[in-house]
């Protein structure tokens, strides 16, 4: 016995009241009519949203520079720091005439997230030296299609034009952190 | 035969063995790390100076110790030496100094360098470096030049520790690329790209403790501790075409030389088995390398299951979830007769 909630059955026989069914529906019923005039639980999603705390992890984003060069430079940190290993990558080098696309001599060519596996852990945003990969406040779009969860370059990076806030994810120890001289060969 | 103390650890060596060959013979923690010393290459060792180690005693003769730390790679021991590595603080913080200096110049590029994950330099830091640098001027930054057709030089990663050129004097004939220049201008050079040639000069990758020599044919295609290292061999006519295959699924990326718990390569391979034999059906495999538990390439656990901690884990498991009830279905001989049966078709 694995809990104390088992019961134990009895094959008794019913009497008129319950043979009938009625009391038993109509109670049934009952319950059924006191929720309609509770308070919902649940919200109208996507036209109404939840709050969200305001360190949220929810799906990711590869930054791009000021420039609009991409950060990420493939260097598998953020791979075989994930738990779920849910980060694939290739890399690719940097050919003459690319350096506005990509900020070093190596940048991912192919960079993939599968999102079914994902635990939003926020491990890889850790573990990444360039500032690369961040994990924002939008939520992951749900689909019904497994190979569309996996998401590539294509749906992680941002735009240049339409970068993604992702201030409160720096604290003001970090950002104070990069302000120190000494620090400033690890750019 | 002289007899030596190494963090008090004796040991009775041959006579004209060097302080590190004798700590290396103790083995332990106590060995001193070396960037430049490579024990298969004459007249190695004495640039780097990260071997350092103090020496109390300098002999039974004469016990006045020596006044600076002496380098253990070029310092023959005598007989009642006692000397210091792991057991003196000063020295330590001595090697640190060592350590920030051959950082002076060296990139912070570990997430895009192809020997990241099994460098020494990387490895020497991180147990014996500063966590910051005092260094406020410019780097010093080279342009990056192929070297041979299949080799990469970056000579911002060098620490000049002449280990290649050590190669090129003693594995071949007639090197054609040295240390240009002297100071802080010194570089390693052939001044013509593309002029390195020999069957063995493959090796001066391997060698090479930092990324400064990095493979062609490797370059950029995997970070090493997504691959898997396996021990294969095949006929060679040149070497003995004994090397290390480091795959992904099936594909081999990179063929290496067989490194030794010093990082040292065992035995020499060509380069026909570097660079041009490529698949494995051209290889016998052996088995897979063992790495030490303490490198990111283990991280893959690719190698054998641990039976004594998946035991464990799996008594702690059966516990939790209280176990005489599967005690009663089930004895525990059988379950563990079972659990190695299902280890051994998960090792093959």
């Amino acid at each position: 016995m694995l809990t104390n909630r088992s019961k134990v059955v009895v094959n008794k026989k019913m009497t008129f009241m319950e043979r009938i069914y009625l009391p038993a529906i109509i109670g049934g019923l009952i319950t059924t009519m006191k929720h309609f005039f509770r308070k919902k639980t649940t919200i109208d999603y996507p036209k109404e949203k939840r709050e969200i705390s305001e360190n949220y992890r929810g799906q990711h984003v590869l930054k791009v520079d000021e420039k609009g060069a991409e950060r990420c430079t493939a260097c598998g940190l953020c791979a075989v720091s994930c738990p779920a290993e849910a980060i694939t990558m290739t890399a690719g080098e940097r050919t003459k005439g690319e350096e506005n696309m990509y900020r070093e001599e190596k940048y991912a060519a192919v960079y993939e997230i599968n999102m079914l596996r994902c635990i939003f852990c926020g491990l890889c945003e850790e573990a990444c030296p360039k500032e690369a990969i961040f994990l924002t406040d939008r939520l992951v779009p749900v689909s019904g299609n497994r190979d569309e969860m996996i998401f590539g370059k294509d749906k992680l990076t941002e735009k240049h034009f339409n970068q993604v806030d992702i201030s409160k994810r720096q604290t003001p120890e970090v950002l104070a952190f990069k302000q120190q001289k000494q620090y400033q060969h690890n750019k | 035969m002289p007899k030596v103390t190494i963090d008090n650890h004796e040991i009775e060596v041959p006579e004209g063995t060097t302080i590190l060959q004798a700590a290396r013979m103790i083995g332990g923690d106590i060995v001193p790390p070396a960037m430049c010393y490579y024990s298969k290459l004459k007249t190695s060792g004495g640039y780097c100076r990260t071997c350092i180690v103090k020496v109390t005693q300098g002999s039974a003769k004469d016990p006045r110790p020596m006044p600076k730390p002496v380098a253990s790679c070029r310092t023959f021991v005598m007989d009642g030496m006692v000397v210091q590595n792991t057991t003196s603080p000063e020295l330590l913080e001595a090697r640190k100094g060592v350590v920030e200096f051959l950082l002076l110049n060296h990139p912070l590029d570990c997430p895009i360098c192809d020997q990241a994950g099994e460098c020494d330099l990387q490895n020497l830091a991180y147990d014996h470096g500063a966590d910051t640098t005092r260094y406020q001027f410019e780097r010093r930054t080279f342009e990056k030049i192929d070297i041979g057709t299949k080799i990469k030089l970056h000579m911002t990663r060098c620490i000049l520790c002449y280990r290649c050129v050590k190669v090129a004097d003693q594995l071949t004939e007639g090197r054609v690329h040295g240390v240009m220049n002297r100071g802080d201008v010194s570089e390693i050079s052939t001044y013509i790209t593309n002029a390195i040639e020999n069957d063995f000069s493959g090796n001066m990758i391997d060698v090479c403790p930092v990324g400064a020599l990095t493979d062609n044919t490797f370059r950029f295609a995997s970070r090493v501790w997504f691959t898997k290292p396996m021990d294969a061999h095949r006929n060679c006519t040149k070497c003995s075409g004994k090397a290390v295959l480091w795959m992904k699924g099936e594909e081999v990326l990179r063929v290496s030389a067989r490194k030794d718990m010093y990082n040292e390569v065992e035995e020499w391979i060509c380069n026909d088995c570097r660079y041009e034999n490529k698949s494995v059906s051209q290889w016998t495999i052996e088995g897979p390398r063992h790495i030490s538990k303490d490198s990111v390439i283990s991280q893959n656990h690719y190698e054998h299951i641990d039976l004594q901690k998946l035991k464990l884990d799996i008594n702690r498991q059966i516990k939790f979830q209280g176990g005489k009830q599967i005690e009663e279905h089930y004895s525990r001989a059988q379950f563990e007769e079972e659990s190695k049966k299902a280890l051994q078709a998960a090792k093959k």
